[in-house]
């Protein structure tokens, strides 16, 4: 058949049409589901028919096997029919903009819990009763974090944390020992650095970006008062701080861009930097490939009132408010991560290295049971810090920004954390509004 | 011999006015109702949506009930970073869009002259017009202007014995080169097209006698090619600037980390989608006062490119 001009406009303007009917639709993969009002009990739905359907998310985990486990837990769920999207990347931003929608999903995780912002908009559901009994069984600081005003607005499902990964071996040959102040890694890096591998790496942002606020707390510093009214950094400590790590990111052991970001060992493991800013996941990798030949340590102190420090925090589930079956997606959040404690101790062990987010877990968590995974989980203990639930994403961008002119364009500390100060003071006023 | 009038062909219905008006009626609403359909739904509904947010405090929200009045708009006029984004928007603007004109309008110039090859080249030069601007960006960032040693521009470096490049790490202004090449790269050939479009009107006739009254290259173009390519020079001139002030993907491509977009070189949009989504901020008021305000800047601009095309065609 000939495609006549006319012919091709036609199916053109069809396509068009139904291309835009079908962007209209509301099909997100899941099918619709039977209401469910609060408190009906889901154990009394017909296995048969009429099961409770629920969407869970997950940001993309780098390490192998999450995906699939998820999914087989998800799909174990007696009580409900579970589907789980893994996003693959951008997993806030699609997150925030999927929440303003009827389609939200019903479960979802969130780094640290929900903001502030999404409890006080009522984005999340209170499961202080879904926690019931089990609040004890919690670390006490990872679920403070997850608290507002008594109630907990999501279920911390397993601990991260961020380290130091440095080469022994390379150390030693140097006669260097483990930096545990800003100078001495300063000196170490520099030391340490040749033609063929760098000193120290911390993201292709130079740091700044991952090491903003342990800069702070490496100094003791904090960011706001006891009463959470004012900003407290704008301080000389943290100005000779950043003056610190400036020294450090203009010195040649300083590695500024690498072949991956730091949240992936790679770098460290492909041997273009002797020390590298990491994450506890990524662990086993950095075991197969440097075997006892490196090891692991918290964020060296900076100045006379400093201390060493180590930044934690844990992926939590959340309920939405906009959850067409809240009791359900309740019960399943309670379900996975209260209830299946076999299923929380394989997420520490089987994928990475994980901390449990219950002390009673940890005899079974092997991979923090000793050498440097039990290195790590002590230093959560004795050095582990959490950014609080008040400094609010407006207030780290007012900060961050702050040590970004800092660091890389050397403007003046005071002007620059004054004017951050002034922010921060004020989106905590506006919150406590 | 004169020709003709030209018979009806055989089998031809006549067809009266009016039912030859119903038929191009139908035709012109089949085929123009999809595509305003869309247009309302996904730009004038949003944009007076977006219009309503503007004076809520809409954090996390799309549905906000706290009327703010012009509070958004002060907050961010007085806000140093938005302030950026508009002068980091001036700064590209002002690489991008005398440089894309001048690479365009050359390799138009070049394309007119040569005889062999013509199509090819015009096509070769036109192909990465059809590259997603994130495919390229994600190219630029990973292989040619990666800051580690083994990147291409600074295997380049080091290989004639100079130092590596943290190309896109903001300690330094190199991240302009970087962004600049890319969108060059991306967008030269379709302006080219546009400019050789503009060259094929002007009469050939006109270069003949003045190399007949001894003008030179330079001169036919300067006193021929140059003022009559007007017309097409102001609407090259205000796409690009337009485009400018788009600018979006090759930025957020390039330059955000796992540590997050970095507070140098972020374009309008950049800022904006950063508050209203980006980071765990959330507040659609602000974003939309933001929106707002751009896209009241695009109209004064489309207002003076009005202006300058009514002057043109005066000439």
């Amino acid at each position: 058949m000939a495609l006549t001009r006319r012919t091709l406009l036609t199916l053109s303007g069809g396509l068009a049409a139904t291309t835009a009917l079908a962007a209209c639709g509301s099909n997100t993969g899941r099918t619709p589901a039977p209401s469910t009002a609060p408190g009906t009990p889901v154990a009394s739905a017909d296995p048969s028919a009429g099961r409770p359907e629920l969407a869970q998310w997950y940001h993309k985990y780098g390490e192998d096997g999450v995906e699939q486990a998820v999914k087989k837990w998800a799909a174990e769920y007696p009580g409900a029919d579970v589907s789980v999207n893994w996003v693959l990347a951008d997993y806030e931003k699609t997150l925030s903009a999927a929440l303003l929608t009827p389609t939200a999903p019903d479960v979802f995780e969130y780094a640290n819990g929900p903001t502030l912002d999404m409890i006080k908009a009522g984005q999340v559901e209170d499961l202080t009763d879904t926690l019931g009994g089990a609040r004890d069984d919690f670390t006490p600081s990872v679920l403070e974090r997850v608290t507002y005003q008594d109630k907990v607005y999501a279920i911390p499902q397993t601990v991260d944390m961020q380290l130091l990964y440095y080469r022994k071996d390379l150390f030693d040959a140097k006669g260097l020992t483990a930096p545990k102040t800003l100078a001495e890694l300063t000196h170490a890096a520099n030391t340490v650095a040749d033609g063929s591998i760098g000193g120290f790496f911390a993201g292709n942002d130079g740091g700044v970006g991952v090491l903003g606020l342990l800069l702070m707390w490496a100094a003791g510093v904090e960011e706001m008062n006891e009463a959470r009214t004012q900003a407290a950094f704008n301080t000389s400590a943290l100005y000779d701080a950043l003056s610190g790590y400036k020294e450090l990111f203009d010195s040649p052991g300083m590695v500024k861009s690498a072949s991956a970001d730091w949240s992936d060992a790679s770098p460290f493991i492909n041997g273009e930097t002797a020390m590298q800013w990491g994450g506890m996941w990524d662990l086993p990798k950095v075991i197969e490939a440097h075997g006892d030949a490196f090891d692991v340590l918290p964020f060296p102190a900076i100045g006379g009132s400093g201390r060493q420090v180590v930044p934690f925090g844990a992926f939590s589930a959340c309920v939405s408010s906009k959850s067409a079956n809240v009791t359900a997606a309740k019960n399943f959040v309670k379900w996975l991560w209260i209830d299946s404690e076999d299923k929380q101790v394989e997420f520490s062990n089987a994928f990475g290295t994980h901390i449990p987010a219950k002390p009673k877990l940890f005899p079974q968590a092997t991979k923090v049971a000793d050498g440097p995974g039990a290195s790590a989980a002590q230093f959560v203990t004795d050095h582990g810090r959490s950014n609080a639930l008040h400094w609010t994403p407006a207030s780290s961008e007012a900060y961050s920004t702050a040590v970004s002119n800092v660091i890389k364009s050397g403007a003046d500390a005071a002007a620059e954390f004054g004017s951050a100060a002034e922010k921060v003071t004020a989106e905590l006023q506006r919150v406590a509004g | 011999m004169t020709p003709g009038p030209v018979a009806r062909p055989e089998g031809a219905t006549h067809r009266s006015g009016a039912t030859l008006a119903r038929s191009n009626r139908r035709w012109f609403w089949l085929f123009v109702t999809p595509f305003l359909a869309g247009l309302l739904v996904f730009v004038y509904a949003p944009l007076l949506w977006s219009l309503c947010l503007s004076f809520f405090d809409a954090r996390n929200t799309v549905t906000p009930n706290r009327f703010v009045g012009l509070g958004n708009y002060t907050y961010l006029l007085a806000d140093r970073l938005f302030v950026d984004s508009m002068v980091t928007f001036i700064a590209f603007a002002v690489f991008i869009v005398p440089l894309t004109f001048a690479c365009s309008l050359g390799l138009a110039l070049l394309l007119q002259r040569i005889t062999v090859l013509r199509a090819f080249f015009r096509s070769a030069f036109f192909l990465p017009t059809a590259v997603s601007y994130v495919i390229a960006a994600m190219v630029w960032r990973m292989t040619f202007f990666n800051g580690a040693r083994f990147g291409l521009a600074n295997t380049l470096l080091t290989s004639l014995g100079l130092e590596p490049i943290n190309w896109l790490g903001g300690e330094n202004s190199w991240y302009w080169l970087a962004l600049v090449s890319l969108r060059l790269w991306l967008q030269v050939g379709f302006y080219m097209i546009l400019f050789i479009a503009g060259l094929n009107q002007i009469d050939p006739q006109l270069y003949e006698a003045a190399s007949l009254d001894g003008a030179g290259a330079w001169r036919r173009f300067w006193s021929i090619t140059f003022p009559l390519l007007r017309p097409t020079s102001v609407a090259v001139s205000m796409l690009l600037l337009f485009n400018a002030f788009q600018a979006f993907d090759e930025f957020y491509n390039m330059l955000n980390t796992v540590g997050g977009y970095p507070p140098y070189a972020r374009p309008p949009l950049v800022y904006l989608y950063l508050i209203s989504f980006g980071g765990g901020l959330q507040d659609l008021g602000i974003g939309s006062a933001g929106t707002m305000i751009l896209t009241l800047v695009i109209l004064v601009f489309s207002f003076l490119q009005n202006r300058l095309l009514s002057i043109g065609a005066d000439r």
